[in-house]
């Protein structure tokens, strides 16, 4: 939130698009589905981006091509103001690591605790085996698991520290970006807010910089500093965290934080108006992509795509905000 | 409340014989549930919610020992039931609705198929008029186009539509029950909300009672009317949402209140509450309190069997403080 232009971005997407073709019976040709539509995104050092949108958004794919499985159909990605595409992966690779959401199915069963912490180092071929022994003590301390641990296998741990566990892998290779893909969706709440302390520690300590891909929006207000919403493929609006919850400006956004269920007995369940359901990627509504389902529609909506309405912070593609700007 | 409840559990236990002994999965739970009623059952994993909730659906695998003083749907105990009597109530007067209804829907028949068969089953009906219910149903739980759905496939649906099958299925023979596992879990926030509003409106709108079973707090205080907070098999707190959001009393309740941020009470990047510690085994005997190993008011006295405290409202909690100290100040923002 502070020094807003200051820093370079670490992360910088400039106008990635991702397409697959699907196949939908036997005899039809494939038929494109763009999962990712021209997303622009900046990311600086120490900063949380907390990526949010229903399943089916684009956000796990947007994941895919910053960790470099998923090589985008246009655009570009680049890391520290350098071209991702033209270099080796596995340099990528030693700064940007994930973190994923179930470690019941991310940590390998057959594997020791210790040979899971340590394969990044044996991948990038970093130290000998003395180092990298040394370097899973420092991790398992870091996370804080116990040093007896090493020796165990991912079934001997509860879901909290097989999560420590993944976050230690992560970690190893020191990592400047981490991508959080939901992680702790899957373990149960008591759990869930040692993990969060967790991750905003180890952020402080090293410097880290998370893109934290979630659905909790409680849980994305709590340790965000920025946040962009998705809907189908587009960020439709990015802005520091403390605006975007204080003020949200596109009606998905709207809709979005009226569906989160704060623990108030005083209220009942709210009524999001998102009356139809999420429309189908391969063929998507035109104009803007959310007027079907959108409160504030008007008819330009239904046949012009969103204008992107920059401010000082972030910004919005929505016809609403286009026209007070341009009044003003 | 002079009316008999819908529901009434008293002493409910189950035990599950394990290779290194008997493992006390629910460990004597009472609760009661009135008309129009909606009761959430809270608690992690493993804390015996969903095992509760098969108990008194009668869908207990058989291999689970289960006892109870009491087990009674307006009044018949269902302990000892015989099979046909039991299959007379399921799906019929008592009705359940699963967590994931990929695996609930049998992909192999029509959602008109699947729909009609439980009022083909329970009432003299033809088929016409069964399609007729189920597509009235399907209107009713907000699905557009209902005549057209009936011949698709479960695979042919989105997840918020499987979903809003499984509450139409449910609610096909109009019970005075709906037991409903995590119904929400698997679903997009927005589609949460729907789904949860659609519940909450049908169930005033039928009069049924209703146990929601959910491991998110957020859910309880929206769509609850009493809480029942269940730790390591047993019901830990009781009372109305207010009071248990309000004042909660047990220390687990507590704990768990200060693990969730909550927007505007959690300042953003601050550290969690967190519960140390993990669940312990209940495998063999377990005696006292079994959160005083992760709790930081235990006692010598709470290895010993712990007392209940009851408040005239219907508040109930399990510790062997009265109120805990720092129940009321710590929670309540000035």
């Amino acid at each position: 939130m502070s020094a807003a232009g200051s820093s370079p971005p670490v992360l910088e997407l400039a106008g990635v698009t991702k397409t697959y073709r699907v196949k939908q019976g036997l005899f039809s040709k494939p038929k494109p589905l763009q999962a990712v539509g021209g997303v622009d995104l900046r990311i600086r050092k120490k900063d949380v981006l907390g990526l949010v949108g229903e399943s089916g958004c684009g956000k796990s794919t947007l994941a895919k091509i910053l960790l470099g499985l998923e090589a985008p159909t246009s655009g570009r990605v680049m890391v520290d103001g350098i071209e991702a595409a033209g270099q080796d992966r596995t340099l990528l690779a030693r700064r940007i690591q994930p973190i994923f959401q179930d470690p019941y199915s991310s940590l390998n069963p057959r594997k020791s605790i210790e040979d899971i912490i340590a394969l990044p180092l044996v991948v990038h071929k970093v130290g000998d085996s003395a180092g990298r022994a040394q370097a899973v003590s420092k991790m398992l301390d870091l996370v804080g698991l116990p040093q007896r641990v090493r020796r165990g296998y991912p079934n001997q741990l509860s879901g909290g520290q097989r999560q420590r566990v993944a976050i230690a892998r992560a970690l190893v290779m020191k990592p400047e970006i981490v991508i959080c893909d939901e992680p702790t969706s899957a373990l149960d709440v008591s759990v869930q807010s040692q993990i969060l302390n967790l991750l905003g520690d180890l952020r402080e300590e090293l410097s880290l910089t998370y893109l934290f891909i979630s659905h909790n929006l409680a849980v994305v207000e709590h340790l965000a500093t920025r946040v962009a919403v998705m809907y189908l493929g587009r960020i439709v609006e990015e802005a520091p965290a403390a605006d975007l919850f204080a003020e949200p400006r596109h009606p998905y956004t709207k809709a979005l934080l009226a569906s989160v269920l704060t623990p108030d007995p005083s209220m009942s369940v709210p009524d999001t108006h998102l009356g139809a359901s999420y429309p189908n990627p391969i063929a998507p509504p035109g104009g803007c992509h959310f007027h079907p389902r959108c409160a504030a529609v008007r008819d330009i909506c239904k046949t012009v795509p969103p204008p992107h309405v920059s401010s000082a912070e972030g910004h919005v593609d929505c016809h609403l905000y286009a026209e007070r700007t341009q009044a003003a | 409340m002079s009316e008999e409840p819908i529901l009434a559990v008293e002493g409910l236990t189950i035990d599950i014989p394990m290779a290194q002994g008997t493992l006390h999965a629910v460990r004597g739970i009472d609760f009661e549930l009135n008309r129009g009623e909606t009761l959430c059952i809270v608690g992690e994993s493993g804390s015996g919610k969903s095992l509760t909730s098969l108990a008194v659906m009668g869908l207990l695998p058989k291999r689970l020992e289960c006892a109870a003083r009491k087990l009674a749907f307006r009044g018949t105990e269902l302990q000892g039931l015989p099979a046909s009597a039991m299959r007379q109530l399921r799906g019929n007067r008592m009705a359940m609705i699963f967590q994931e209804p990929m695996t609930s829907l049998n992909p192999a028949y029509t959602i008109g198929d699947q729909l009609a068969e439980a009022l083909l089953l329970h009432r003299r009906v033809s088929k016409a008029e069964a399609r007729a219910r189920a597509v009235e149903l399907l209107g009713k739980v907000g699905i557009t186009a209902a005549g057209s759905r009936l011949s698709q496939y479960p695979h042919q649906l989105s997840g918020g539509l499987r979903q809003r099958v499984m509450i139409a299925m449910a609610l096909m023979c109009e019970p005075e029950l709906v037991i409903a596992d995590e119904p929400t879990t698997a679903l997009d926030v927005t589609i949460q909300a729907q789904i949860l509003r659609l519940l909450v409106d049908l169930q005033r709108e039928m009069n049924m009672a209703m146990i929601l079973v959910t491991h998110d707090l957020g859910v309880v205080a929206r769509v609850a009317d009493k809480v029942a907070v269940m730790y390591a098999g047993e019901v830990v707190e009781q009372g109305t949402a207010k009071e248990i959001f309000g004042h909660p009393s047990h220390p687990y309740t507590q704990g768990l209140l200060r693990c969730i941020p909550v927007p505007g009470r959690t300042k953003p990047g601050e550290h969690l509450g967190s519960i140390p510690g993990i669940v312990p085994s209940l495998i063999g005997k377990v005696e006292g309190c079994a959160f005083r190993t992760r709790c930081d008011l235990a006692e010598s006295a709470c290895a010993k069997p712990v007392p209940i405290h009851r408040t005239q409202g219907g508040h109930a909690w399990r510790c062997i403080h009265s109120r805990t100290k720092k129940a009321d100040t710590e929670r309540m923002p000035a």
